[in-house]
């Protein structure tokens, strides 16, 4: 074990020390603060899956992140409060959405096929407008959170906070498990040339789907711990700037490396609660050092530490 | 439904849709040529409104904000060029995306610090405040018209500067097929440059016009550019003639939309349902419209590029 391989496993050590930490300093607001990043980090990877390495940039990522979130909630309305049924069916509800957006998507390449994902978005984000039953533009408040059983009460923060990180553990090393496996090489084939992998008798269209599906169901899971986290869900979390911050999240930690989305959320979010914390007029640092990394980090952060050439 | 109200609403589609030409214009030329990707576009809609509030302001005259702010935004378009677009020409989609969304953060919160964080007002010319009318009984608002008259000699002034002329004529050529036309010896430096300065202008003079009618806000750009983008990706990438019918197809199926959906739903569902529903559809509308033409024409409907 090199000391590379370590370093996922230090900072899930490290994740677990927080809530003891930050009990220990008397910052219990640094719990919550972690457990965003981590939930913004499930969303991340899971982009950072379909584009790093099926080359899908999609900019509608956060409907699927909106329809988890959604679901949870209105679930939560009609008294279905189980985190066991709840939760499932967020991640399923995110998947066929993926799978229906992706369906017609997947047929147009490039930019187009960033817009087209961004249209689909924009139609998710207004029907949460037009939902005037379960608050529509004002959005939505969860009267508790979800029950989790097995004695464990999520309304603790701390307990909240260790479900997340195994949560997050789990997609990662499912994430990573899909990249190292046959189906995670044929995408990055039909990321490199499409044209060769068919060619070659892969059905390539057939695979970039599954692989939209997929990041689209993990979004959901990560917009149904949201709405745990929040205890509140509103159309803002399905507007399209917040695709644009998810794109952002994993080209600034790295397109295309294992721990891109992960470290591009975890440096997005980190950045602004500082520069907020400094100066009311956070957006101008934050986007002069995001425009610094396009020029001084091309491969983001994660590809500052990478060796040359590896990806 | 009557006439009058069929007219005004097909005006004001057409309204908005020649104003949204005007800033699409740019970005299909922009992106079409130099293959640049550009999310601060509607910053410079958004410097353009603001800078024509603050002359309206200290002038007086909407007339003198007008050239003012359509001057200043080409400045700061020719500023972003040549400090930075200019060295994303090379780089991917995706970097242009975080560097041109880094720019608008950028421009945002400036415009925070200069004019503070709420919206500020740009009234329309005090002579053009009164309504005329066109037909007998259909009356329309003067200052409307005039932003309808002045959009479409825009848009006439710029089909015959892209097919008439001798810089229109390397624009095309770039847009076809951007490394032949350089091999053909095309100055495409200062071509591009010439071309972002343009679109900024347009934009600006699309941002001062709007102004008394939207808000001045910040935040105004975000909104718009994703009703450019769309249109750009409906008349095919590139395309002046694409995005002209984008545009104004877009601004009457928006309009249009939000004016009759709500009314027309009432035909056919409940009341309820049909509250909740006509507001949600017509936002779609627009959306819709584009995911069916990127379904059965992917390339847009105008492709540029042969």
């Amino acid at each position: 074990m090199t000391r590379r391989d370590l370093l996922p496993w230090v900072l899930l050590m490290v994740a677990a020390l927080v809530p003891w930490l930050a009990g220990l300093l008397d910052q219990g607001y640094y719990v919550g603060f972690v457990r965003r990043m981590m939930i913004f980090a499930i969303a991340a990877a899971s982009l950072n899956f379909i584009m790093g390495y099926g080359g899908m940039v999609s900019l509608g990522h956060a409907a699927f992140f909106g329809i988890g979130a959604y679901v949870v909630a209105i679930a939560m309305v009609h008294g279905v409060t189980s985190a066991w049924i709840a939760w499932p069916l967020a991640v399923l509800f995110a998947a066929l959405a993926a799978l229906a957006i992706g369906s017609i998507s997947l047929r147009t390449r490039g930019v187009y096929f960033i817009m087209i994902t961004l249209a689909f978005a924009q139609m998710v984000y207004y029907l949460a407008v037009g939902l005037k039953h379960y608050g529509g533009e004002d959005g939505l408040n969860l009267a508790q959170r979800s029950v989790i059983g097995l004695g464990l009460d999520l309304a603790s923060e701390t307990t909240l906070y260790y479900v997340v990180l195994v949560a997050l553990a789990t997609v990662m090393l499912l994430l990573n498990r899909a990249v190292g496996a046959r189906y995670g090489r044929v995408l990055m084939g039909i990321r490199e040339n499409e044209t060769r992998m068919e060619a070659i008798g892969f059905a390539t269209y057939r695979y970039k789907l599954v692989g939209f599906a997929i990041a689209g169901g993990l979004a959901g899971l990560a917009g149904a711990l949201f709405a745990n986290h929040n205890l509140f869900v509103s159309p803002a979390a399905l507007h399209w700037t917040q695709s644009a911050t998810l794109v952002v999240m994993v080209l600034l930690g790295g397109i295309g490396f294992r721990y891109g989305g992960l470290a591009g959320a975890v440096a997005l979010l980190m950045l602004e609660e500082l520069l907020a914390a400094l100066t009311d007029y956070w957006h101008l640092p934050l986007g002069l050092i995001l425009l610094a990394v396009v020029f001084f980090a091309p491969r983001g952060l994660a590809g500052l530490f990478a060796r040359r050439g590896a990806a | 439904m009557t006439t009058t109200l069929l007219v005004e609403q097909l005006l004001n589609g057409l309204q908005f849709g020649l104003m949204l030409f005007l800033i699409a214009a740019g970005l299909t030329l922009v992106f079409g040529i130099m293959d640049v990707l550009n999310l601060a576009h509607g910053s410079l809609y958004m410097i353009g409104a603001y800078v024509a509030a603050s002359v309206a302001q200290v002038t007086g005259s909407f007339w003198v904000a007008l050239p003012v702010a359509t001057l200043v935004t080409g400045l700061v378009g020719l500023l972003l060029e040549t400090t930075l677009i200019r060295r994303l020409y090379r780089r991917d989609h995706l970097a242009q995306v975080l560097a041109t969304f880094a720019v608008i953060l950028v421009a945002d919160d400036t415009v925070k610090l200069i004019w503070g964080p709420a919206p500020i007002m740009l009234s329309a010319p005090a002579a053009l405040a009164g309504p005329v009318e066109l037909l007998p009984g259909v009356l329309y608002p003067s200052y409307r018209l005039l932003i309808i008259g002045v959009g479409l000699a825009l848009a006439l002034a710029l089909y015959l500067f892209v097919t008439k002329t001798r810089t229109g004529m390397l624009v095309r050529a770039g847009s076809s097929n951007r490394d032949m036309a350089s091999l053909m010896g095309v100055r495409v430096d200062r071509l591009f440059a010439t071309i972002f300065v343009l679109g900024a202008m347009l934009s600006a003079v699309a941002g001062a016009l709007l102004g008394p009618l939207l808000a001045v806000e910040i935040g105004m750009g975000e909104n718009i550019l994703i009703l450019a983008l769309v249109i750009i990706v409906i008349g095919g990438i590139g395309s002046i003639r694409g995005a002209f019918v984008g545009a104004v197809l877009v601004g009457i199926v928006d309009t249009a939309g939000r004016a009759f959906l709500p009314d027309l739903l009432h035909r056919f569902l409940s009341n309820a349902v049909a509250a909740q529903l006509g507001p949600a559809l017509a936002a779609i509308a627009i959306y819709v419209l584009m995911a069916a033409v990127l379904f059965f024409r992917p390339q847009g409907l105008f492709p540029a590029r042969g």
